[in-house]
């Protein structure tokens, strides 16, 4: 390996952006393929499912053997709303390893007596997300139902091109919502990247279920399509 | 610390950049019941000092003596270990799985 790719390696996870390193394992040839370009790889097809898995691995390609070295950042899940069902996801989404950050101004809710163990911060949302920086391998879970809190996260969330963006909500209360963020300026096709109702159709019921049904969600998102073409999927009613 | 495969990059790159001679080994390949996943990294200087690991302890050894003659000849190679290799007493693996190491120089 030259050593400017080991340091290509090593900045990429500094900077928290996908990388591929691509080993010719019988000549030992190697290339590094930043997760930005892959789409025009000639081995786009195989970066990209590496890629989505998050895993190393050999491939085949043209009849020659290669080994994958993937590197993706550690994703984390940002949870606006320290209520009931986030008490919820907060031990399942670190059982699936995701990194969880749990943000709501009300001091009465965001209580670590409430949070045992998990990264709680009471604190309004514009004013902690800058310092957080979150990017596609970023996750939101919106979910205290007030514009006030809640949307100032889902404009950091659309901008940053997050890989899931989800809100709590009767279908009457994003539509009010679709219409404060179109007056913001948001297009329609990045808005429709919001899932509203949240979480997959499981007919969740309790905070319990809602929150498996949202931790779904969060992986079907992640694991299932590209990232960088993420579709909207409609998702049916868990709230 | 035990350190996380992150780490274990970061320091073949501090390691190199400090003049060291350095091998970087890596897991790509396993069957059965393999101790450490595809693309888990063991580390090595031309010393024989480590970082990392590609088993559960069993074949660092091995790794590690073909990691100093990779640093002497810049050449990468491929071993395998398993308990069906004939290297199975001195350098197998104890859980009955197989595993490919890649063990490669940095330049």
């Amino acid at each position: 390996m030259k050593l400017e790719h080991l340091s290509a390696l090593n900045k990429a996870r500094v900077e928290r952006r996908a990388i591929v390193l691509v080993t010719d394992v019988a000549t030992g040839e190697q290339r590094i393929v930043p997760g930005e370009n892959i789409a025009g790889d000639v081995m786009a097809d195989q970066l990209d499912a590496a890629l989505r898995s998050g895993k190393s691995g050999g491939v085949e390609h043209e009849g020659k053997s290669y080994f994958l070295t993937v590197q993706t950042p550690p994703v984390r899940l940002i949870v606006i709303g320290a209520v009931h069902i986030s008490q919820a996801l907060a031990p399942m989404a670190k059982v699936a390893g995701l990194d969880l950050t749990i943000i709501d101004p009300r001091t009465a809710f965001a209580t670590p007596d409430r949070f045992p163990d998990v990264n709680l911060i009471a604190e309004w949302p514009q004013n902690v997300l800058p310092g957080i920086k979150p990017d596609r391998y970023t996750g939101f879970a919106c979910f205290t139902h007030d514009p006030k809190i809640d949307d100032p996260a889902l404009e950091v969330a659309l901008r940053a091109e997050c890989f899931y963006i989800g809100a709590l909500g009767s279908r009457k209360t994003h539509a009010k919502r679709v219409e404060r963020l179109t007056g913001l300026g948001f297009s329609p096709e990045a808005i429709a990247r919001i899932r509203a109702p949240i979480g997959l159709d499981i007919g969740a019921v309790s905070p319990a279920e809602i929150a498996v049904s949202v931790l779904g969600e969060v992986i079907q998102a992640l694991r299932k399509k590209p990232l960088r073409t993420e579709a909207p999927v409609k998702a049916g009613a868990a709230a | 610390m035990l350190a996380s495969d992150d780490d274990i990059l970061a320091r073949a790159e501090d390691w190199r950049k400090a003049g060291k001679g350095v091998a970087i080994a890596t897991v790509i390949e396993t069957w059965g019941s393999a101790p450490r996943p595809v693309g888990s990294h063991l580390v090595i200087d031309g010393d024989g000092n480590f970082l990392g690991s590609v088993s559960g302890g069993c074949v660092e050894g091995d790794v590690i003596t073909q990691a100093v003659d990779v640093i002497e000849d810049g050449k990468p190679r491929t071993i395998e270990f398993g308990v069906a290799d004939e290297t199975a007493w001195r350098a197998g693996l104890s859980c009955g799985g197989r595993i490919r190491v890649y063990v490669e120089k940095v330049n």
